[in-house]
Formats: C-alpha cells, structure tokens, sequence
C-alpha cells in the first residue's frame, strides 16, 4: 500500500499538517495499514470538519476514510443502521428521509463523516430531548493498535466503549459503526422564529422551549453590547406532519480566499442587524426543508474561505447550568470589548453529561462563535478558556485549536480514565494526534 | 429492469475497486441488479449489502479470481441461469511498478496473466451465454498504457494493448449476436492503484469513470477514451517517431 504526502488542515484552516495519507477502500487495506505502523503515530480523517487539529498528525501517518463509504444495514423494524466510518451525514439524511427516518444527533455540518460524529460525540438541536451521537450507538467495530478489530459494546468493554465515542480517534480506527435512528415523520420541520431582546430573555425563552421543542438554537448578535447584550433570534422547530416539495439544492462555492478585510466590525454588525431585522417583532412560523434547517452554512461550499487565507478559530464551550448565564455574561462582555468580528453566534441548550470519558456535553449552555485569526485573537481564546474554568465549564475539543493542557484536564475530570484505556490497548501510542500533544493526554502513559 | 420473465444484471468483474462500487451504485439506481465478482469476499459482502440498502435492486457476492483460468467455467455457470440477462463490466488488473517487474518474471506473468490471460478467459467463457442471450453489453476498462509501449510502464501496457486486441475480435464476433463489446481506455483515475504514485495529473473521478462507463454500453461505443482528452493526447504520443521516443523516460 502506498502513501501521498498531504498537506491536511483543520475546518478553520489555522492548524494544518504534513502527513503520509494512506486511503484505504477496504477493510484489509486499513488493517493493513495499521500494521504497517510507521513513526509519528497514526491518526484517521474522515470529512475534514474538525476546526482545529483534533484530526491532524504532523509528521505522522493519516488514514483517510472517505472510501469507506458503505451502509451495511438498515433495520427499519429496530429502527437501527450500521455503516462505514467514511459515510457523510448529508448522504445519510438525504437516504433515511424518505423512510421516514432520521439521524439522532445531527451536528452543525452534513459533510461532517459517521466515523467523525462518533469521535466527537457530536450534537445537534435537539441536544435536550435525545442526547449526543455517542447515546445512540449499540456497537462499533474498532480496529486497535494490536490489528486486530474488536465489536466493542456499552455492556461488554464498557471502557473502550467510553474512551471509544468522544474519544477523537485516540483508541483506533473504527470500521463499522451501528446506530439507533430517530423516526419523523415527514422531511420538513415547522420553525418558530423569535426575536429575543438580550441575554435574560434568551435564557427564559430557551428554559420554557428546551423540554417542548424537539429542537432549538439561539443566533447571538455578538458585537450588540450593554443593555443589548445578548439580543438574537430563536429558532425552535419540530418535525412537520407534512412533507414539502425540496428544491434541488444549488451549492455556491467561494471561488477564492475573500480579503480577510471584508469581515469587519462593521461589515458583521450590518449582517448580524440584518440577521436580527428579518424576523418580524411579533415572530413568525414557517415550514422548511430539515436540511436547510440543519444545514444552513452547506449551501456555500467552502464558506471558510469567507475568512480570507489566515483562516479563523471557533470556540465553543459548555457551562452547566448553575453557572451558565453569568459565565455566558461574561464571554460576550469579553468578546464585545475586544471588538473582533465574529459571525452570529451559536448558543444552546444541553441536556447531559455524553457518554464518553472525553464527551463534550454536560447539562447547561453551550455557545459558540467564529474569529478571524489575527493579532490578538490569541490572548482572547486564553481569556475565553479562563472564563470557561471560572465556570466550571469546557471547551469542545472539534472546535479547538488553542487551549491548553492544564486547561484541557481541568475541564475533562474523567480523563485518568481515558489514559487507563490507552495505556491498556494502545500501551506504545500507535495512534496520535497533533490536538493529543498539545493537550498533553498521552502523558501520563508509561 | 425486467423484460418480460428475464431481469437484467451487471456482472462486475473485479468489483472491489471504487470505479466497480461507484458502477455498482449508479446501475443499481438505474434499477438494475448486480454481481459483484472478485476475490475479497467479505469486502463484496459490505458493498452488496449497501447496493441493496442505497438502490433496492439485488445485488450478490460472488467469488472470483481472474488468474484461476480452470475455475472460470465453474463461474459462468454460477452466476448465468435462465431469466437472467447479463451485461458485463471487466475491470479487474493488477499495476505493479515496472522496475520491481524488471527484476522478477514471476511478476511479469503475473501481470499478464491477471491483465490479459484473465481477460480472454472469463470473456471467451462469457461469450457463448452472450451469443444465446441474443443482446446485452460487454464494458471493458483498459487503459492508454496499451496504446503505446512506455518505458515506464511497458509490461503491464503489453497486456492491455493485447486485451484492445482481442476486444476487436471479440466485438466483431458478438456484434452478430447483438451485443455491444466497448473498450474504455483509461488515463489517470483516482484510484487506490494509482493514490500516491508520482507523475499523476488530470486524474479524474470513479463516479465519473462509472458513469461513463455506462453511458458507452447504452450508446453501444467500440473504442472511448476517458477522460475523452486522452484521445488527443494519446494521438501526439503516437505520433512521435521510435527513435525519438525510446529516448523519452515517460
């Protein structure tokens, strides 16, 4: 099997990586590849929707899952899938609609890989009712250091399973993932949309919705400050007993990296007054295709570009509840007085802790926003990773690029167990990541 | 499709490949069945499974080893039976680089063997099934390597200028019963033969390449380069006196 020298970088395009690719599109080839082991570790990469360097191994060896791209099961009676790590979220909605089904966890983007949402322990809207990705896998086929694959099961090796999901590919390259899905009953979903005056009114608003709506997200205006602080507009939804007609979806691409210039406090600002403007005061209701809903940023391709050649960062974090409105509070205070351009921000409600020793979710807020990278956004990231801990919150590891190792264990309190599975089926760190080193999580290993 | 009592099936030969999955999928939404045939059964297994979940046709995994000559009758026996048309898709080969060639002959046979002896074999066990079935398809993927012997390359490109050879004989021989015999020259595809190695440019896609593919068994082309640029490109290499060639490393 042959490797190609590749240069990958995260979504955010401010972390990038020279590794040997291989690209397996058979099992035997990735075991192969596997035992073909090589210096620098090994680490998979599967639709390149990581933002930072969860997914990169400078140095080292990538195993590219794209041509793992097979469904091997759907249980329509079980209400269950099993595919290949390779199969993008988009390709699976777009299959599991018409018959009357849906993904569990569907994250920010549909190019996002089946394999990807198992490491991350992706979330989506509908975070309060159905939990993260990791909640609804039944099994998984891991491939482990030793070459071997194992069927790893919540009930059999609960620990591999735990370190497994969430576990951003530390523990192997997974072959085969088997899902419980959720049934709708139509492809569209009908939107309530509010307009939410500042950050009290969106806490009272996202309490009453978060266990009425199957889903809800809040867009922040993240450069409105003072009395405005926190203005936006929520969007709850919920399946639509009808379906509607789709539009074929026409995909724009940016056709080159746009002036980083162009984004701007006051380019932003119009576009967020804009975004805050559209909605009419009194709300409004509407039904719309779910892949719009879910996807609204995938109509452009490429739309990182928007950010010109420096790229961005994205931070998101997650704060339990008893703290979560004055942390949240505080992250937007210190965001506005920065004055960096961030492109609406995200904030949301989470039901609970994932299953994973590395899981994102905890019960509380999430927000999360976009920054372009230039001078000084470095010092904000580290003032935002402060307030996180203040807070007793954490950061998502996907999304991440920038915080640091006595941060990270902090904000992770079952990272000990984490290690005691590595250190037990991957004892000569086969499998690395530039995001591992950063954050220290091998450390501790013998 | 059904005609009548007779459903149509593809038969993949050297289904593993991405253009065979991608082949695979695009007939199976055209709503015809599939035989995946190859050697890595387990592999064929996962993508029958996600022809069937992806397109609803039926789609079966057959073992099959194109340099096992004394095996082939037992196969065509296998995967032909009545009220079952068959089309044909050969796309099986073996590429290894051409200095590890130089120094061991075993790889040479192996090369031909499995590129042009496999060929012949399955196709001249086929052709009798084809020649009763009175219609039908045969899509073979070779490669520009036969048009012209390379440095580079010139085993492997030896036995599929051999293949382009018997494909006019054979096409000749079933255009009398009806059935279209189409040799696809491949340049560069972005495939795991090809991932990684230096020097390739323009390579395009296996959706592409399947699509083609198919597209040439329903217009019934003979000859087709693809991407059709080759043509063109393949037309200037031709031309250039053997003198001045043998001098050229590519």
């Amino acid at each position: 099997m042959r490797q190609k020298q590749l240069t990958l970088s995260g979504w955010g395009r401010t972390s990038s990586a020279t590794v040997g690719a291989y690209r397996p599109e058979r099992v035997s080839a990735v075991v192969q590849a596997v035992r073909a082991g090589g210096a620098g570790g090994i680490i998979a990469f599967g639709g390149g929707r990581s933002y930072g360097d969860a997914a990169l191994n400078g140095g080292g060896t990538a195993i590219l899952t794209e041509r793992l791209d097979r469904i091997l099961e759907l249980d329509e009676d079980e209400a269950a899938l099993v595919c290949e790590p390779g199969v993008r979220i988009s390709d699976l909605q777009s299959l599991l609609t018409p018959r009357g089904f849906s993904l569990p966890a569907i994250p920010g983007t549909g190019f996002a890989t089946v394999g990807g949402a198992v490491a991350n322990d992706v979330h989506g809207k509908n975070h309060d009712r159905d939990g993260s990705f990791g909640d609804h896998v039944r099994w998984l086929d891991l491939l482990t250091a030793d070459g071997a694959v194992h069927r790893v099961k919540p009930d059999e090796d609960g620990a591999l399973f735990n370190a497994t999901i969430g576990g951003i590919g530390l523990t192997g390259i997974i072959l085969a993932v088997c899902f419980g899905l959720l049934r709708v009953p139509s492809n569209a979903v009908r939107v309530r949309e509010m307009r939410v005056r500042d950050l009290d009114r969106f806490f009272e608003l996202l309490a009453e919705h978060r266990d009425t709506a199957m889903y809800s997200v809040g867009w922040i205006d993240a450069l409105a400050r003072g009395g405005r602080l926190g203005r936006g507009v929520l969007e709850v939804a919920d399946p639509s007993p009808e379906g509607m007609e789709e539009p074929p979806q026409r995909r724009r691409r940016v056709p080159v990296d746009m002036p980083g210039i162009l984004l701007n406090p006051l380019s932003i600002g119009a576009l967020n007054a804009f975004y805050y403007g559209r909605v009419p005061a009194a709300g409004r209701t509407r039904t719309m295709p779910t892949t719009r809903f879910f996807h609204p940023l995938d109509a452009v391709l490429d739309w990182n570009r928007l950010y010109g050649r420096g790229g961005f960062h994205q931070f998101q974090c997650v704060m339990p509840e008893r703290e979560s409105m004055a942390g949240i509070r505080a992250l937007l205070e210190t965001i506005t007085a920065f004055g960096s351009a961030s492109f609406l921000a995200v904030l949301k409600t989470m039901g609970g802790s994932g299953l994973g020793h590395l899981s994102f979710p905890m019960r509380g807020h999430t927000l999360a926003l976009d920054f372009p990278a230039r001078g000084g956004v470095g010092g904000l990231l580290a003032r935002l990773e402060a307030i996180t801990l203040d807070h007793g919150g954490r950061v998502y590891l996907a999304k991440d690029s920038t915080v640091s190792a006595a941060g990270f264990a902090k904000m992770y309190p079952a990272l000990p167990d984490f290690r005691e599975v590595l250190a037990r089926v991957d004892p000569d760190g086969a499998f690395v990541s530039d995001l591992a080193r950063r954050l220290g999580i091998r450390e501790d290993l013998a | 499709m059904t005609i009548g009592e007779t459903r149509r099936a593809w038969l993949i030969l050297g289904a593993s490949s991405s253009v065979a999955r991608a082949f695979a999928r695009s007939a199976g939404e055209r709503g015809v069945d599939v035989l995946l045939a190859g050697r890595d059964i387990d592999d064929l297994r996962r993508t029958a499974a996600d022809i069937e979940i992806r397109t609803g046709v039926r789609a079966e995994a057959l073992s099959f080893d194109a340099a096992a000559f004394d095996s082939h009758d037992a196969f065509v026996e296998a995967c032909t039976r009545p009220g079952r048309a068959l089309d044909v898709f050969l796309l099986f080969g073996t590429m290894p680089e051409q200095n590890e060639i130089d120094r061991d002959f075993d790889l040479a046979k192996r090369t031909i063997e499995v590129n042009y002896l496999g060929a012949v074999s399955i196709l001249s066990r086929l052709a009798p099934h084809l020649e009763k079935q009175g219609d039908g398809a045969v899509v073979v993927l070779s490669s520009v390597a036969g048009d012209r012997g390379r440095l580079k390359n010139y085993v492997y490109g030896s036995a599929k200028g051999a293949l382009n050879l018997y494909l006019q004989g054979l096409r000749a021989r079933l255009s009398r019963s009806n059935v279209s015999v189409a040799t696809v020259k491949a340049g560069f595809l972005d495939t795991d033969m090809t991932f990684g190695l230096p020097g390739m440019f323009l390579v395009a896609s296996p959706a592409a390449c399947a699509e083609a593919c198919l597209r040439f068994a329903e217009k019934g082309r003979e000859v087709a380069y693809f991407p059709f640029f080759w043509r063109f490109v393949m037309t200037i290499i031709k031309a250039i006196p053997e003198r001045i060639f043998k001098r050229l490393s590519i």
